[in-house]
């Protein structure tokens, strides 16, 4: 917060000295001389403002001239660039991706410079046209004066004895009363705003038997077709293809791995079974693509050192390990899929997952 | 002056009809004469209101053309690598927008430079108000009525550029409904009402799309109408100078000064916004396809002024507690809730801290230069380090790769200085104020270097100094200390305990009104400032004592300029 300008000029007069963040010496400080006219009406004259006159001639009037004729051209330049916008909207086509880009220009750039020009004219016409000025005006203290609290203070108790408001408790209390009910109602309407969440955080489309298809083709896949090692795809159930309220729990990530890399513990939540490689059907695993985060899909992975990174948030999996966290926010692993094979050879879900995918929640548990 | 100029018929004709009606020439000729204090920093709120003006104006143009409906279409529009796809017809119409609505595409990225205007302008402002102490009594409700609008802006920007339905703004959908899931109770029964079921559901575009074009607006024009009605009914605060005292208000008056000024910063400000959406593309959602749950683009960014609430998401380590078959997901509710509840909820609650801690209930007028409150300034250049760390960890992708350095790294070095930045820049903004007083202590004492090396006759080299003038003493001069208050224990001559001192927090009071009443005293001889220095603890620096000015000190100890009385140091 550097503020002081260094005046500090060798010789001669040392120029102004400003601080700055205070307003430039005014040239003209008009005084705020007692009212001197205009008092026309007469009720309320102790909130007259002091009058000052605003001088209408300009501080330099042969400057003013020139400034005069260059507002004057800044306007007229304002008006070409307004008529060149409505042309350029009537003459120039859009409809595709370069003619929108040319119609951006010539709307954009017209509609800038009218603005300009009305801006740069307003601006030195203040400047240069108008004489400068500095006013004075008093502020009127905001707290009401001792005799105007006291008066409210008295009508205020005026009017609740009239109103019998206190005398009669009953009608106050049966008031209030009333207003509870009505005041519960606007929650309560919103009640049909959705459904209960029940245990729909917990299932997922899958079941037993569903195809995996590969996002995009959504052609069913076998172990043989997916034999490259290090290739992660991303995998959609069939049927649910285009359901995005499926796909945004169902979505799930196939990692390929050479024989020996996977690794993944047998662990439990409780009772349930959430990882094992007995889930997984020839170094190839599904786990969830939605991060335990907050939801976002995990979409990048690192072959050499098969990590699984969320682009969001930076959660990192491990993928040899059951996608366990090895960075970032996510709280939990990624769930695992568990797969087999159906008769024709393609991979299917053994089952449904066996813990609720994405983010935590209250009832997760 | 203005004798010879006639009013046409015309005005005066309308004018008196319409006061016959209204009687409108009483207030409307004050209202003309209301005085507008010449600042630059007075201009930083008025950016903000354009920019809403501008929202509101380019936001009714998109409204006529934008579909706020999930309901999939199969898209055959200009923009043929999209031909065949299904999407959304949110998605669908904005695409329609920008390839088909001549000026579309302009009006949208108007509106989208003016969001982010709007949101950079308003937290500028409130940085100005902060830092100067406008918050102060009588204008605490405007300062809570700022906030208000900050929050406001927040969700409005968040809900208008999710309406899209694009690949982008749909993960920050995503994201905003699993921290809305991770609020414990309640959390997965306001993600299922508010996108009626499970994520993304159908429901969601048209709720967003009310709440964005009825509910926030009408919120935000009442309190913005309020803010203003406010600030012209108490006045302008102004920055100190010569003859501004608490009592006045010096500046130009509204017609026609004001008026054509506050009419070329529109001017300029929407040619501003009009040559960046000329130029500048933002959110080209035509590149980022329609949304799926499915996939996401890396490096994915929210708008600038969710970058705290991203950069807190990134940050957090991985925190989960689950008991008695309940999960809290700290990692999910410590950013959503810590970043903004500290600094907007220390905001809102700073002016009262600080009347608190200072005892101070006069009316504040005049501002305070930042230097002269370093409590004040060191806590804002903290609040401003934790938002800027939390900021710049939103992008800590972006880091990484511009910086070459590995990504966990540059999120381990933000846990880090999310702690450390803040309590670094208090301590050095607090040392640096102090600095800065000294300086103008040295500048009213011994006046300006003037640069001129004089020899004296005994052969001695000195500089001349130049006394101040008037009006360069006037700023430095209106330095207002908090007044000191007695501690804790404290008693006055008949054994009464000082009030101050009652109660648990009377310690703590103590401390803080210290901590508040710091200031280098200024001596000069006889000016109307900094009177005694007597109950001070001695410091290592003997300028440096706490407070004069007896308590309850009212203005504190300010003679409101130099008076009449114009000492000359030398």
């Amino acid at each position: 917060m550097s503020d002081m300008e260094e005046a500090e000029g060798p010789q001669g007069p040392v120029p102004p000295h400003r601080v700055i963040g205070t307003p430039p010496p005014t040239p003209r400080l008009l005084g705020s001389g007692a009212g001197d006219g205009g008092t026309s009406d007469g009720h309320g004259a102790e909130v007259e403002q002091a009058e000052e006159k605003l001088p209408d001639v300009s501080d330099f009037p042969s400057h003013a001239n020139n400034a005069e004729k260059i507002v004057a051209f800044c306007f007229l330049l304002a008006f070409i660039a307004g008529c060149g916008f409505i042309a350029a909207y009537i003459g120039l086509e859009v409809g595709s991706v370069d003619s929108v880009f040319r119609s951006n220009l010539a709307l954009g750039l017209s509609l800038s410079v009218a603005l300009l020009g009305l801006g740069f004219g307003a601006i030195i016409w203040v400047r240069q046209l108008m004489p400068d000025v500095e006013i004075t005006e008093e502020r009127h203290e905001m707290r009401s004066s001792d005799a105007d609290r006291a008066a409210f203070g008295e009508y205020f108790a005026e009017g609740t004895g009239a109103s019998q408001f206190v005398k009669r408790p009953i009608v106050r209390r049966t008031l209030m009363l009333a207003t509870l009910p009505l005041a519960a109602i606007p929650i309560v309407v919103l009640r049909d705003l959705g459904p209960q969440p029940g245990t729909s955080l917990r299932h997922t489309v899958w079941s037993p038997g569903r195809r995996l298809l590969v996002y995009g083709t959504n052609q069913p896949i076998t172990p043989a077709e997916f034999s490259a090692p290090g290739g992660m795809i991303t995998i959609v159930p069939e049927g649910y293809t285009d359901d995005l309220d499926a796909l945004a729990k169902a979505a799930v990530i196939l990692i390929k791995f050479r024989p020996g890399e996977l690794n993944i513990p047998t662990r439990t939540d409780g009772n349930t079974l959430i990882g094992t490689m007995n889930w997984t059907v020839d170094n190839i695993v599904a786990y969830s693509k939605i991060c335990t985060h907050v939801g976002c899909p995990v979409a990048l992975y690192e072959q050499t050192t098969h990590h699984i990174l969320c682009p969001c948030h930076q959660s990192t999996f491990e993928a040899t390990t059951g996608a366990t966290v090895i960075f970032g926010p996510a709280p939990r692993p990624l769930p695992q899929l568990p797969l087999t094979v159906d008769a024709q050879g393609y991979l299917v879900a053994r089952s449904d997952f066996t813990q609720p995918v994405g983010p935590s929640f209250w009832e997760r548990g | 002056m203005s004798d010879d100029l006639n009013v046409p018929k015309a005005l005066s004709g309308t004018g008196s009809w319409l006061d016959d009606r209204f009687h409108g020439a009483r207030g409307l000729r004050v209202f003309m004469r209301k005085v507008f204090p010449d600042h630059w920093s007075f201009m930083l709120g008025e950016i903000a209101l354009w920019s809403f003006v501008i929202l509101l104006l380019t936001g009714t143009f998109l409204a006529f053309f934008f579909v706020p409906s999930s309901a999939p279409v199969v898209y055959h529009g200009s923009y043929v690598k999209l031909d065949g796809i299904s999407m959304s017809q949110a998605y669908a119409s904005t695409l329609n927008i920008s390839f088909e609505v001549r000026a579309g595409l302009l009006m949208r990225q108007i509106h989208h430079w003016a969001a982010d205007l709007f949101m950079a302008a308003l937290t500028i402002h409130m940085l100005r108000v902060f830092f100067t102490g406008a918050y102060r009594k009588p204008r605490e409700v405007n300062w809570l009525i700022g906030i208000a609008l900050f929050s406001l802006g927040l969700i409005e920007g968040l809900f208008g550029y999710s309406l899209p339905d694009d690949q982008l703004s749909g993960a920050g959908l995503r994201i905003f409904e699993g921290v809305l899931q991770g609020i414990p109770i309640v959390g997965t029964y306001l993600a299922f009402f508010l996108f009626g079921g499970t994520f993304p559901g159908g429901s969601i575009i048209p709720r967003m799309y009310i709440i964005h074009v009825l509910l926030i607006p009408g919120l935000l024009l009442a309190l913005i109408t309020a803010h203003l009605f406010i600030m012209v009914h108490q006045k302008h605060t102004q920055m100190p100078g010569l003859g501004r005292t608490e009592k006045n208000v010096v500046g130009q008056p509204f017609f026609p000064y004001f008026m054509a000024k506050g009419g070329a910063w529109f001017f300029f400000i929407f040619a501003a916004l009009a040559l960046v959406a000329t130029f500048a593309q933002i959110n080209p959602i035509w590149l980022y396809g329609p949304y799926t749950p499915v996939a996401i683009s890396s490096a994915s960014q929210p708008d600038f002024y969710m970058g705290i609430l991203e950069g807190s998401l990134r940050m957090m380590p991985a925190w989960e507690w689950s008991f008695l078959g309940h999960t809290i997901s700290f990692s999910v509710l410590i950013p959503f809730i810590v970043p903004l509840t500290v600094v907007l909820g220390g905001a809102a609650l700073w002016p009262f801290f600080e009347r608190w801690a200072t005892g101070d209930k006069s009316y504040h007028n005049v501002n305070d230069r930042p230097r002269n409150a370093p409590i004040r300034t060191a806590t804002g250049m903290a609040a401003v380090t934790f938002y800027g760390v939390l900021w710049a960890e939103g992008a800590n992708d972006v880091i990484a790769d511009k910086l070459q350095i590995p990504l966990y790294t540059v999120t381990w070095i933000a846990r880090v200085l999310i702690f450390v930045g803040p309590a670094i820049a208090f301590y050095v903004t607090r040392r640096t104020c102090i600095g800065l007083q000294r300086k103008d202590k040295e500048l009213l004492e011994h006046g300006l270097e003037t640069g001129i090396i004089r020899q004296l006759p005994n052969g001695e080299f000195i500089e001349v100094h130049r006394p101040l003038t008037e009006e360069e003493r006037a700023p430095l001069e209106a330095k207002k200390v908090p007044a000191l208050m007695p501690g804790p224990g404290s008693e006055d001559e008949n054994g009464v305990p000082a009030p101050q001192a009652h109660g648990a927090l009377g310690l703590p009071r103590a401390i803080a009104n210290r901590a508040f009443a710091e200031t280098v005293v200024i001596e000069t001889n006889g000016h109307g400032n900094g009177h005694g220095n007597g109950d001070g603890p001695a410091d290592e620096h003997a300028a440096v004592g706490a407070g004069h000015a007896e308590f309850p000190g009212g203005d504190g100890g300010s003679g409101d300029g130099p008076g009449g009385e114009s000492g000359d140091p030398d």
